[in-house]
């Protein structure tokens, strides 16, 4: 069956963001001074095909750990869930 | 010489998105006289190079992160038996982010702290030259020389424990610095840890750096430091006795 899988990549803490600061700066400047702290980060819909949750959850696992992110500098976090709709074009918007 | 130990051959790997594997070329062939070949990634032989060359470029377009895809590259496994057995590797700007992703380097490298691009001359310290012997030999601890620089991820990242070992082991040999000398954050081109600019691997047979040796090899380009790189490298190959049994 068919499962999606938002990954999240984002540069661990230690790590500096100028990206995301460049976005904090930009947001205060419009006038949201309550913005403390902005993290930038990638996020990957990844349609895949697995007999269950827990293939699905174990080959997105893999593909985190060998490609999407890098753990020098990154970390990876991603929510699955079943897709209901096989259709290629509404599951990927 | 030459006659004993032959033309020192290097094999220079090409992704799809490299774009200074024909100066390196040119530098090897027209100025020094030696054999160079261009490699494209899906091949799984380099030859029998004396170096290897990663040059720089955006291998893959540079997509995910900046080395990400060429790591797996067919390439790749023949450069890392050729690094295995003690031969002689440099990887230039993405060429360096290229052996990181691979792990044959420690480390990671990303977006400049400023977000620019930056396409410059840059100073450079040399430290601890003789853990670098085949790339840097010819070069004195403490000296200053000047390359170019044209990245816009190269930003050095390790956490502290690795950066510790790396300082610990000699194995940092090239520092962002000023006129001087100095290690400052003004000199600082791209916000890398401590100011490394490149780093040797613990066999001291692979370089990774972030500046383009290859772009300063001749007094036409602005200068020549870059050449003192492969003078070095063709010094150690001549006096590596396998090198010249394997010529005979």
């Amino acid at each position: 069956m068919r499962w999606l899988a938002e990954v999240h990549v984002a540069l661990r803490s230690g790590i500096a963001d100028p990206e995301g600061q460049t976005i904090g700066s930009a947001l205060r400047s419009l006038g949201y001074s309550t913005v403390t702290e902005v993290r930038s980060g990638k996020l990957m819909r990844i349609a895949l095909e697995a007999d269950d949750h827990v293939a699905a959850e174990s080959a997105v696992s893999e593909m985190c750990r060998r490609l999407l992110a890098n753990p020098v500098m990154e970390t990876a976090s991603w929510e699955l869930r079943a897709d209901e709709q096989p259709d290629a074009d509404e599951a990927l918007p | 010489m030459t006659l004993v130990t032959g033309r020192p051959r290097v094999a220079v790997a090409v992704f799809p998105g490299t774009w200074s594997e024909r100066d390196f070329a040119h530098v090897a062939e027209s100025v020094l006289g030696w054999e160079a070949s261009l490699v494209w990634h899906t091949e799984s032989n380099l030859g029998r190079p004396d170096a290897v060359v990663l040059p720089g470029g955006f291998a893959h377009g540079d997509h995910l992160r900046t080395g990400a895809v060429a790591r797996f590259s067919p390439i790749m496994r023949a450069v890392e038996a050729f690094a295995a057995g003690g031969g002689p590797v440099i990887g230039s700007c993405n060429g360096f982010q290229v052996l990181t992703e691979a792990g044959m380097l420690p480390g990671a490298l990303t977006r400049n702290d400023h977000l620019e691009f930056r396409c410059d001359w840059q100073t450079l310290r040399v430290e601890r030259p003789g853990a670098a012997q085949a790339w840097l030999g010819d070069l004195g601890e403490g000296e200053l020389i000047r390359l170019p620089i044209s990245h816009g991820e190269g930003r050095y990242v390790a956490d502290a424990q690795t950066l510790d070992e790396l300082e610990r082991t000699g194995r940092v040999v090239l520092r962002y610095a000023d006129a001087s000398g100095r290690v400052t954050p003004e000199a600082n081109p791209n916000g890398s840890e401590r100011g490394i600019a490149g780093i040797v691997n613990a066999g001291g047979n692979v370089l990774g750096l972030m500046p383009h040796p290859e772009r300063a090899a001749e007094p036409e380009v602005g200068g020549t430091d870059g050449l003192r790189l492969f003078r070095s490298l063709e010094r150690w190959l001549q006096a590596r006795p396998a090198a010249a049994e394997r010529r005979l």
